[in-house]
């Protein structure tokens, strides 16, 4: 094979964009080496990706790509594996060149064994024609910024066209208990395989008005759900043509949710059971860590290997963190979407709730302790500039159980108006549309003793995390 | 004690862009004023009395949605509520709703997919989809209202033609409105309105949620005392943030 110039070139200008971008502080220089690049080279990422001895993995869906990624690398890390990872979130196509191009070496090739690429829900049919990935984990389908990515089964419809290009030595990871997502497998020529939720305490009432796919694929009746977790989500069968949910592969027998301290997992396979003690708390992280498993059981990972992993997780800045702000315990969770909103409001009403949480003065009718939140909507590009979707989560819950809330944002006027609507006396919301001044007065107001919740859409998470950086409370993110 | 009673047509199948915020709002709005109010949701296949009906609220929906409940709505209801409709009943609906409730979806391979025919409008697919918040000035309602502006988020790739027999809900300021071209938005025929604002539209324009309350508390108990007026600091404000921002 004579010597790559072109991708080598390419990798040189990646690179020196990168250097550049960084000089002049525009950040972390997730997108512009990868722009770059595929100027110079519009094959590169193909060609870079082709040279990883054990392949690519791509994980996509609505909510939990981020953390889900974070888990798999920690997992692979643990077995040996040198990864090449979008840690920083940069999910588009050129992101994951940027990602490609920052781990090659001058002469265009990878340094690491796997590579491991967080991908845009747009992005996934692009993402698997050039990476060929040996691995694709999905792992649910929600609504999220109809202005950007037009309806849900559009997406569906073209990641399966690109699913179906996979060869019979892929594997194709689902969440069956997603009937939009089980359904992508469905007479695949590569290996599939499901996993899934056991545990039907977990389930709650009926059908979450938002839903999306409660209706069949296949003759477009109601699923009847017994139970329902979240969403759509659950153990669905349809009452006329017998489509239901697909039995796992992988399953999560058995799942006990201790406030915000974690949980503690009990999952199964052919070959046998192992429990995982999760530091990071909530039914959606209990369900990542279960897809971030089955992906290295995929990839025929020790069980010990993946519980010792999974036990010293720490989660990506925004998702689900806590940090320690000036003495007080803030956690920090990002809301972009109606399903992903409301469950984690869900999560902090329930840690809020549980006998082993912070326990506070204040306290609601039925005697439980009143949160202080502050939640910032931004309506940029990058978090969708339709907020509608406000209107979608359950933030209902919230109701009666909050203390003091501060709204923040470009608009910041409609989530309070939102959470008057949802049963939060008006009295209690405060409205500080400046981000600038919004921590001066959240930490003027906070007792010591309470944790803080921040529920920032995505820009106003940067925003925020910016601030923290300012005040040197924080690690910039690119370094994370 | 004033009553209301809301049907919300197809809410599992049409339920896009929050438009629940709007029965969440009419819900609020009534009970914080002491109105008995009751929302069913009808499904398809059900049977209604439009008479025991108040006030009717018809969201968007997702392409899939909309496929399920379009031959129900227009061979099921299609008659019945035309007729209602032109008795005066209280309506709005809003982007997939308010297209059905026209003569006639006209898809760009050329398929005419019927509407009821309630509204003197029709529509037409287009190529480029129209996304983006909307500022409109209210030129169809009755009464002095204090604010004259309407403000939403559309997101629609069907352009909708007025006929001679509905007049536009208002012209608009900013955004693209019914068709892009002629500058209306919406449209009023009697007591029913149809348009493209999603975002929710009620719940920051409460001038236009409370004219809708009194059509139809005036309907139903006759001529009433009027609306209870309401704390709206916070609606007020999310309406002026964007009044000031798009206008």
């Amino acid at each position: 094979m004579s010597f790559p110039f072109r991708r080598a070139a390419a990798t040189l200008a990646g690179k020196a964009a990168l250097q550049l971008s960084r000089r002049l502080g525009t950040g972390g220089g997730t997108q512009l080496p990868g722009v770059v690049a595929r100027r110079v080279a519009p094959n590169v990422l193909h060609e870079l990706a082709a040279g990883l001895p054990h392949g690519v993995i791509l994980v996509t869906g609505t909510n939990g790509k981020t953390t889900t990624a974070r888990m798999i690398a920690s997992v692979l890390k643990a077995a040996g594996l040198q990864v090449l990872h979008n840690r920083a979130g940069a999910n588009l196509i050129t992101g994951l060149t940027a990602t490609a191009v920052a781990g090659a070496d001058l002469f265009g090739r990878l340094r690491a064994d796997v590579g491991l690429f967080e991908t845009d829900e747009a992005h996934v049919p692009a993402a698997i024609r050039e990476t060929q990935p040996r691995v694709v984990l999905v792992l649910n389908l929600f609504r999220d910024q109809l202005d950007r990515y037009g309806e849900v089964d559009t997406i569906a419809r073209k990641w399966r066209a690109a699913l179906e290009t996979l060869p019979a030595t892929s594997t194709v990871v689902l969440n069956a208990d997603d009937p939009a997502v089980a359904y992508l497998g469905d007479g695949l020529a590569c290996k599939v395989l499901y996993y899934g939720l056991q545990d039907i305490r977990h389930g709650v009432g009926a059908v979450q008005h938002m839903a999306d796919s409660q209706f069949c694929r296949r003759c477009g009746t109601a699923y009847v759900y017994d139970p329902v977790f979240y969403g759509h989500v659950g153990h669905y069968r349809c009452p006329n043509c017998g489509l239901a949910r697909p039995t796992p592969d992988v399953r999560l027998e058995r799942l006990t949710l201790s406030g915000i301290g974690g949980a503690l997992l009990a999952i199964t396979d052919a070959e046998g059971v192992f429990d995982v003690r999760l530091p990071v708390p909530g039914l959606y992280n209990a369900l990542n860590a279960l897809a971030a498993s089955a992906v290295a059981l995929a990839l025929a990972v020790p069980p010990p290997t993946i519980r010792h992993a999974l036990e010293s997780f720490t989660a990506a800045f925004g998702r689900i963190e806590r940090i320690p702000i000036a003495g007080r315990d803030v956690l920090m969770a990002l809301i972009k979407n109606p399903v992903g909103a409301s469950e984690t409001v869900r999560m902090i009403v329930g840690t809020a709730n549980n006998p082993d949480a912070h326990t506070s003065a204040a306290t609601s009718a039925d005697g439980l302790p009143l949160l202080n939140l502050l939640v910032v909507i931004n309506d940029k590009i990058a978090d969708g500039t339709d907020v509608s979707w406000l209107w979608d989560a359950d933030f209902e819950q919230l109701g009666d159980q909050v203390g003091h809330v501060i709204v923040s944002g470009t608009r910041a006027a409609d989530m309070a108006v939102r959470l008057k609507y949802a049963g939060v006396p008006p009295e209690r919301i405060e409205t500080v549309p400046q981000l600038g001044l919004v921590l001066d007065r959240v930490l003027a107001l906070q007792p010591r003793e309470q944790p803080l919740y921040l529920l920032p859409t995505y820009t106003a998470m940067l925003e925020l995390r910016d601030e923290l950086v300012r005040r040197g409370l924080v690690k910039p993110f690119w370094e994370d | 004690m004033y009553q209301l009673a809301i049907a919300h047509l197809y809410p599992e199948q049409m339920n896009i862009y929050g438009d629940r915020g709007n029965i969440l709002t009419l819900r609020q709005r009534c009970q914080w004023r002491g109105i008995a109010v009751r929302v069913d949701g009808i499904k398809p296949g059900q049977v209604v009395d439009w008479a025991s009906y108040d006030l009717v609220f018809f969201g968007g929906g997702q392409d899939s949605g909309q496929a399920l409940i379009a031959d129900d709505f227009v061979q099921r209801h299609g008659a019945s509520l035309k007729a209602a409709i032109d008795d005066g009943l209280v309506l709005l609906a809003i982007c997939g709703g308010y297209q059905l409730l026209g003569h006639y979806f006209l898809t760009h391979t050329g398929d005419k997919l019927p509407g009821i025919g309630a509204l003197d409008v029709h529509t037409v697919g287009g190529e480029k989809r129209l996304i983006g918040n909307i500022l409109i000035e209210w030129t169809g309602q009755k009464r002095g209202a204090v604010r004259r502006t309407l403000v939403g988020f559309e997101n629609h790739s069907g352009r909708t033609y007025l006929g001679t027999g509905v007049q536009p809900l208002g012209l608009v300021q900013r955004g693209f409105g019914n068709n892009g071209e002629d500058r209306t938005e919406g449209a009023v025929y009697r007591n029913a309105h149809g348009c493209y604002m999603h975002g929710s539209l009620l719940p920051k324009n409460p001038h236009f949620a409370d004219h809708l309350l009194s059509l139809a508390l005036e309907r139903r108990h006759g001529a009433v005392a009027g609306l209870v007026p309401l704390d709206d600091g916070l609606e007020v404000q999310a309406h002026d943030v964007m009044v000031e921002r798009l206008g």
